[in-house]
């Protein structure tokens, strides 16, 4: 069985979670080869073949010449599967080259199970098993949820991509992260407001109880896109990623891209009236009750 | 300008999920069905660039489903939508993402939609594949995670939503397709004189058979509750007595409180 990984490059630089692919390989038992949109000299720390196209020609997002690149890596490896990142350029990209090898995409895989896939539906709620109906498949990984088992090392044999024309989206820059007025990193700990507070009249008292705490105020993406909280706040994937020694997450559901902004914390408390809420997952204690007057009541004893 | 905005209806995600007999989705009685959230700010986006436009401007809303999901189009209508466009499918939750896809761009071919807008990603299946899909099947442009939507000059301008928080700018031609992420804008709230006058627009229905040619090339063998932790603590009871234990916990476990 082989595999084709997709490696991400953003900003001249390789991204970490380029391994995460081969730990997947791994699991999957197959050999592998990779593909980079980059450069030599930020080659993957990798003993196997990678395909290399210059990113000063091909630039680093321009999805239609990277398909192709995509595209004509694998007319020469022939692999089983092919490989990305549930990401930004892996979302955007592995439906593209899906949609022109006619071939089956499972997204966001968490696991393998049996002869199929294992990803997550409804928020994070619930799991599904899916199997590619064609003989071979792309699929995306959820980020976080393979972690190589030993530092990458070796050097790869590289292998030069060429394609000819150009992509029909013009790439015109990055634009950087908000300043941030707080560095949510360096906090010990960390109360963090979800939906599940109700209103934005609600944030002080969660506030009150980070205070309480000497820790910080975190939030969950909703909070953020309905203006209850500054983006500086924010913990997940779009936002901070952080692990503090104590993070308790007011009302939040916990989707994945919060869960994996927190999930190394040291000690995590939830406190939500769903019991099945998927940050239970995560939690090493799930308090179940309403968010509002269990902050009040809590805040009251740590103030004494 | 022709406009195509595609919508999926999807149960809250508040809802307590339970297997259904086939053992491949969510049973569907006692579910409070909603507009899929990413597909409000699609919505949103194409009434917003009508409104740029002017009179010029034409928004069609098409939803895929069983009789129910006539709700999600009618709301579409109430937030400023022209027509709808309603592909009734009761076993639209065993095609793959690939036949959804096939399917959207059966019905867009040919119909010189300008611009289409999609969700990122449904909130029930989440694969995110069918907006972008729709996009390659068509041979249009697409930038897949909009935060940022504008129009001008013959062609648009978005900001892709990257991870940790930085976006990158990107400028494509028409036509083209856009998958909207939460944020990218403030989804309205249908008015009331905006829900009466949405009452007297069209709905049309197209059969999901002249537009569904594909076999699937994926399929859910198995839908369950995902496997717990364990070793989580779980506490029930009186807000004051949770409040103390939950607290003579914390100081066992951690040091925050020393």
């Amino acid at each position: 069985m082989k595999a084709l990984l997709v490696c991400e490059y953003r900003d001249g630089k390789l991204l970490d979670s380029s391994y995460e692919l081969l730990a997947f390989a791994e699991r999957l038992g197959a050999d592998s080869a990779m593909v980079l949109i980059g450069d030599a000299a930020n080659a993957p720390r990798y003993g196997g073949k990678v395909y290399l196209a210059h990113v000063a020609i091909y630039g680093e997002y321009n999805p239609d010449l990277h398909k192709q690149l995509i595209l004509a890596a694998v007319a020469r490896e022939n692999p089983d599967y092919i490989i990305f990142q549930h990401s930004s350029y892996g979302w955007d990209l592995a439906p593209r080259v899906a949609a022109k090898l006619r071939l089956a995409q499972v997204s966001e895989v968490v696991g393998i199970d049996g002869d199929g896939f294992e990803v997550g539906c409804c928020n994070a709620k619930m799991r599904r098993t899916v199997r590619p109906a064609t003989a071979r498949a792309v699929i995306t990984i959820q980020t976080g949820a393979f972690t190589p088992q030993s530092e990458p090392h070796g050097s790869p044999a590289v292998e030069m991509l060429d394609v000819a024309g150009s992509g029909s989206v013009e790439f015109i820059g990055y634009e950087p992260a908000e300043e941030k007025d707080i560095d949510l990193g360096k906090a010990e700990v960390i109360v963090s407001a979800g939906r599940g507070i109700g209103k934005k009249e609600n944030v002080p008292v969660i506030a009150a109880l980070a205070r309480a705490f000497g820790g910080e105020l975190g939030a969950s993406r909703p909070v953020v896109d309905a203006g209850w909280v500054e983006h500086s706040h924010q913990v997940g994937t779009t936002g901070q990623t952080v692990s503090p020694k104590l993070y308790v997450a007011c009302g939040i559901s916990g989707a994945i891209q919060h869960l994996a902004g927190m999930k190394k914390s040291d000690f995590i408390v939830a406190i939500n009236k769903d019991k099945d809420a998927p940050i239970g997952e995560v939690a090493d204690v799930l308090v179940v009750a309403d968010v509002m007057p269990f902050a009040q009541a809590l805040t009251a004893r740590l103030q004494k | 300008m022709k406009l195509l905005v595609c919508i999926k209806q999807v149960p809250d995600m508040e809802s307590r999920f339970k297997v259904n007999d086939g053992g491949d989705w969510f049973a569907d009685a006692d579910l409070a069905y909603r507009m899929n959230e990413y597909d409000e700010y699609a919505v949103e986006q194409a009434v917003r660039l009508k409104e740029q436009l002017g009179d010029t401007a034409d928004v069609t809303v098409l939803c895929i489903g069983p009789d129910r999901v006539v709700e999600a189009i009618k709301k579409a209508l109430a937030m400023g939508c022209d027509r709808g466009v309603h592909v009734p499918d009761a076993a639209v939750h065993l095609k793959d993402p690939w036949q959804v896809a096939s399917a959207i761009a059966a019905f867009a071919q040919g119909k010189g939609f300008d611009l289409i807008f999609t969700g990122m990603q449904s909130q029930d299946r989440g694969s995110a594949q069918v907006g972008v899909t729709v996009a390659e099947l068509l041979g249009y442009s697409c930038a897949s995670t909009v935060v940022g939507f504008d129009y001008g000059a013959g062609a648009v301008t978005a900001r892709r939503e990257l991870e940790g928080g930085v976006k990158a700018v990107v400028r494509m031609p028409l036509p083209a397709l856009a998958t909207c992420q939460l944020g990218l804008n403030e989804p309205r709230y249908p008015t009331l004189p905006n829900i009466m006058k949405a009452k007297k627009k069209e709905i049309v229905t197209v059969p999901m058979g002249e537009l569904l040619k594909e076999e699937p090339v994926a399929t859910t063998t198995r839908f369950y509750p995902p496997a717990k932790k364990g070793g989580g603590v779980v506490l029930e009871g009186d807000v004051g007595d949770l409040a103390d234990r939950l607290l003579g916990i914390l100081k066992e476990k951690t040091t925050v409180l020393r």
